[in-house]
């Protein structure tokens, strides 16, 4: 044990594992003492699917290295046909964490499968070009899934695209109806589900990275021609970050869909999208722990600046601006260097004076 | 055939719109290799400054659209030196994610200073239109004024990149900053000014975009500034000729789905149209293809 | 080893005459390409024998490199067949051709910079390992294994170097000699029968030069395989290879041992220039 724990990367996996356990214990405990405010509980399951859907993109952004502008449509993608899946299940899996478990696999393997689909023209441009398509089908998703109407019956489910022409039989009730989304949904979505769908997706990162597969994606970020000049294929291992990311992105929607009281396509644009690459970005690319900080950090924020209002998301946006100023440019790196200087030479007892 | 007619004219009048944006959007880009999401913010902000003067202080439109310009100008120039300039070298990933910081701020700085309901844009383009086939087709004036301006804008701006001296030292910073700073060339002022041209171009959008969908508010600019940044890449990212003929196309392909097909998807269809056409044409219809050198 | 003697073979190609029995690991008929109306590389031919050390040397903007990348189907030919180990590699992508066993450095170095040392050597492993995408999350037996294997096996290749112990080193921030050394390790990692060097001296003092080329007779031994390199230092072409082929404007003007390259008058014109008469 030792021996592995002396691998940086190693260490530093085990102490995000231990960070996210300590803090699910530490939560729940707080819950359950009642110190915590009914709007942070509220909080806890979103915080969660951000943190999941962090991780994903960051599968995608940090290891793969491709900017992708439309990870909501997966997110998207998972929400409702985990919500509907859920609403088709109440009869037949009785306990809701089962349900919650089925419905979160439904939403992976679909978005897994959409991701797929997508990929397979996606994949095979490159930068912004790369980033413009996947901004192009994030939007796509949305249209979509607006102008959809699905509804179960006795017969199972139906459904109808652009207008609702659905009949049902007996026992007969829309699921999900186009713009105005799904109503009424059952919440089962539990931190403790959301806790678990974090460790298993930073099980499935951490062990993918530390990998054969994983290391051939990041051969092809790191440098795509030496990559295939030792024999890795480009689309196939771009591929598996791929979906594997969409479809770890569909489980966080539909832990966050089975959260909410009702869901609407229009809520997964292209704004949810770059919500969460700033996540990604603040946190660090590649930076799993950074991710999960950010994605949480960041949902509380405008919980905690709610007293300022109207000023909230203007402040939110001045943040933003600022700490990507003080992280990258050369201005404030040399400001950080020299006040790194005068605090070594403290230390070191003004030995490199003159 | 006439209501195909009709659509077309429309469909070149909003495409004219989305190039003119698009212009924004393609310069900045291939100057300093950066998406620009905050574009589309500066456009709403041109409307608004255009909006009040013509409404709340009476002055007549041409002075409006010169004033919205002339904020535009300054605001363009301020963000690109006080948020773009510091991130020269840092990652395209951090650079991006400051624009979409700003578009935040100017999102939510215009709502706090106009408020978030929406504003009806006064129709002062409502002059005489034009009536064909004995009045069939009637093209409002707006969509003459748009269609008009957009020539002009092309025309002006080829003049401008391929005879004027801050044009080719324009063309060469996209080239190659490093080559062209030997030169003696000013890269920082060469940036700069052309962030003030695709902000000057932007408030001119911003009024033309108005005119013809009247509502504004402080996300007015986010919609057209996606689809204008589609229409960039749909042409090329970088090419001039490009951003115009894909404003112009994207236009065409919205309304005509708007009317063939459905109101609803529109939007679906133009982005499945981009992808199709990036999957043919990888760098976009006028794009450099560009090669990695082994 | 250069007092190799060359024989003809049947196909009117030379081969170093310890490998005249077997077939060459690589034969180049009538290669070329055109970028546009310009011609790169025209009716090049070559063979190479199964443990033969290549030299490949012109002037600057010969087409040395684009022959590297039409071998490894960087580019695809305009004219010509390759034959790699006898098979022919039409229509062949990079990947195809890697697992033909043919491996390369680069010019301009290229590595996965933000991963170990190790790591780099285990991605020229990649297709030597067999575990799946699931195994590797799972963390079945499997992993485990072939995990420890490559670890051995890579600190076994680094070893040839002496740098076993920077395998926890980032690759970019190795020093520049070592990067270069590091690319030829992760080139031997595929296994490769056919192994191209794309100027691995440059940037090298003439200590570290002399090292390189007793490591690239090493490797030649060790592996039993073909080396083909390219090279502006002459003294390590001169000394360490057996057949020099040179090439300018495109085309092979001459091949043959170095002391037949040394007094090919046409090299010499093409490396000093036309000698004035009179």
């Amino acid at each position: 044990m030792k021996k592995i724990l002396k691998n940086q990367a190693t260490r530093t996996n085990f102490i995000t594992y231990g960070g996210v356990i300590l803090a699910f214990i530490l939560l729940q405990g707080l819950s359950a003492a009642g110190a915590l405010s009914s709007s942070l509980k509220g909080q806890l399951v979103p915080i969660c699917a951000y943190v999941v859907m962090a991780l994903s993109l960051n599968l995608t952004v940090g290891v793969l290295g491709e900017l992708s502008l439309g990870h909501a449509g997966f997110m998207s993608i998972g929400a409702f046909s985990g919500a509907v899946a859920a609403a088709a299940m109440t009869d037949s899996i009785a306990s809701s964490p089962i349900r919650l478990a089925v419905a979160m696999i439904i939403g992976a393997a679909i978005a897994g499968v959409s991701g797929a689909l997508i990929g397979i023209p996606v994949l095979r441009l490159k930068g912004d070009y790369l980033a413009i398509v996947t901004l192009a089908f994030g939007e796509i998703i949305k249209s979509i899934i607006n102008n959809l109407y699905i509804g179960i019956d006795v017969n199972g489910l139906h459904a109808s695209f652009l207008n609702n022409t659905i009949t049902f039989g007996d026992g007969g009730r829309m699921i999900l109806s186009g713009p105005m989304g799904i109503p009424g949904i059952q919440k089962i979505s539990s931190f403790t589900g959301g806790f678990l769908l974090i460790m298993i997706t930073l099980i499935i990162i951490f062990n993918l990275v530390d990998s054969r597969a994983g290391r051939a994606i990041m051969a092809l970020r790191d440098n795509r021609i030496a990559a295939e000049s030792v024999g890795i294929p480009v689309t196939k291992y771009k591929m598996m970050a791929f979906v594997t990311s969409a479809a770890l992105a569909g489980a966080a929607g539909a832990l966050f869909s089975l959260g909410q009281n009702t869901i609407i396509a229009s809520k997964f644009d292209f704004n949810t999208s770059i919500l969460i690459l700033v996540f990604v970005v603040l946190g660090g690319q590649g930076r799993m722990w950074g991710s999960i900080v950010a994605a949480a950090a960041l949902t509380i924020l405008p919980e905690m600046l709610r007293e300022f209002a109207d000023y909230r998301m203007l402040i939110y946006a001045i943040v933003l601006i600022v700490v990507m100023l003080f992280t990258n440019s050369a201005g404030a790196k040399q400001f950080t260097a020299k006040i790194k200087g005068m605090f070594v030479r403290d230390i070191e007892g003004g030995e490199q004076n003159g | 055939m006439l209501t195909f007619l009709n659509h077309l004219i429309n469909g070149i009048s909003l495409g004219s719109v989305y190039a003119i944006i698009a212009l924004g959007y393609t310069m900045v880009y291939g100057i300093a290799k950066m998406l620009n999401f905050a574009h589309g913010d500066v456009i709403m902000v041109g409307a608004y400054v255009c909006f009040f003067a013509v409404s709340s202080f009476g002055l007549p439109p041409v002075v409006g659209v010169l004033l919205a310009m002339l904020v535009c100008t300054v605001l363009g120039m301020t963000i690109e030196r006080l948020a773009y300039k510091p991130l020269r070298q840092a990652p395209s990933l951090a650079v991006l994610i400051t624009a979409i910081g700003v578009s935040y701020f100017l999102q939510n700085g215009a709502q706090l200073l106009w408020g978030s309901n929406q504003k009806m844009f006064p129709a002062f383009l409502s002059g005489e239109g034009l009536s064909l086939f004995k009045g069939q087709i009637n093209v409002s004036s707006a969509t003459i004024v748009t269609i008009i301006a957009c020539i002009i804008i092309m025309l002006v701006l080829t003049f401008f990149t391929n005879k004027t001296k801050m044009g080719k030292a324009m063309r060469a910073c996209s080239e190659d900053k490093g080559a062209a700073q030997l030169m003696g060339i000013n890269v920082n002022t060469t940036i700069s000014m052309t962030f003030a041209i695709g902000s000057a171009l932007a408030a001119i959008a911003g009024v033309l975009l108005c005119s013809a969908y009247p509502i504004l508010m402080p996300t007015t600019g986010s919609m057209p500034g996606i689809k204008a940044f589609t229409a960039a890449v749909f042409g090329g990212i970088g090419s001039i000729p490009g951003a115009m003929l894909g404003g112009i196309l994207l236009g065409i392909i919205e309304i005509f789905a708007k009317a063939y097909i459905s109101t609803q998807v529109s939007d679906a269809v133009v982005f499945a149209v981009l992808i199709i056409v990036l999957l043919v044409k990888p760098s976009g219809l006028l794009g450099k293809q560009i090669h990695e050198k082994v | 080893m250069a007092n190799q003697k060359l024989v003809q073979i049947p196909s009117d190609t030379l081969l170093t005459e310890r490998d005249a029995d077997k077939l060459p690991i690589l034969r180049a008929l009538h290669l070329g390409i055109d970028f546009g109306g310009l011609t790169a590389v025209d009716d090049f031919n070559i063979s190479v024998g199964r443990t033969e050390i290549c030299g490949l040397i012109g002037p600057n903007g010969a087409g040395k490199t684009t022959v590297f990348n039409l071998l490894t189907k960087v580019y695809q030919p305009t004219r010509g067949t390759i034959l790699l180990d006898s098979i022919d590699t039409h229509g062949m992508n990079t990947v195809q051709a890697s697992q033909l066993g043919i491996a390369r450095t680069f010019q301009n170095i290229r590595l996965f910079n933000n991963l170990t040392v190790e790591d780099n050597i285990k991605i020229g492993l990649h297709n030597q390992m067999k575990y799946s995408m699931l195994g590797g999350i799972l963390r079945l037996p499997n992993y485990w294994i072939e995990e420890k294997e490559a670890h051995d096996k890579a600190l076994e290749l680094l070893d040839i170097f002496g740098m076993a112990n920077m395998a926890d080193v980032k690759a970019g921030s190795l020093p520049y000699g070592a990067q270069r050394r590091l690319e030829i390790v992760r080139a031997l990692a595929t296994k490769p029968k056919l192994l191209l060097l794309d100027e691995p001296a440059a940037g090298m003092n003439p200590a570290e030069t002399a090292e390189l080329m007793e490591h690239i007779r090493d490797i030649r031994d060790k592996f039993q395989i073909a080396i083909m390199l390219i090279e502006h230092d002459m003294s390590l072409v001169m000394n360490v290879c057996e057949a020099i082929a040179v090439l300018n404007y495109g085309k092979i003007i001459a091949k043959g041992t170095p002391q037949e390259i040394q007094s090919n008058p046409q090299v010499i014109e093409a490396y000093l220039g036309k000698k004035k008469e009179g």
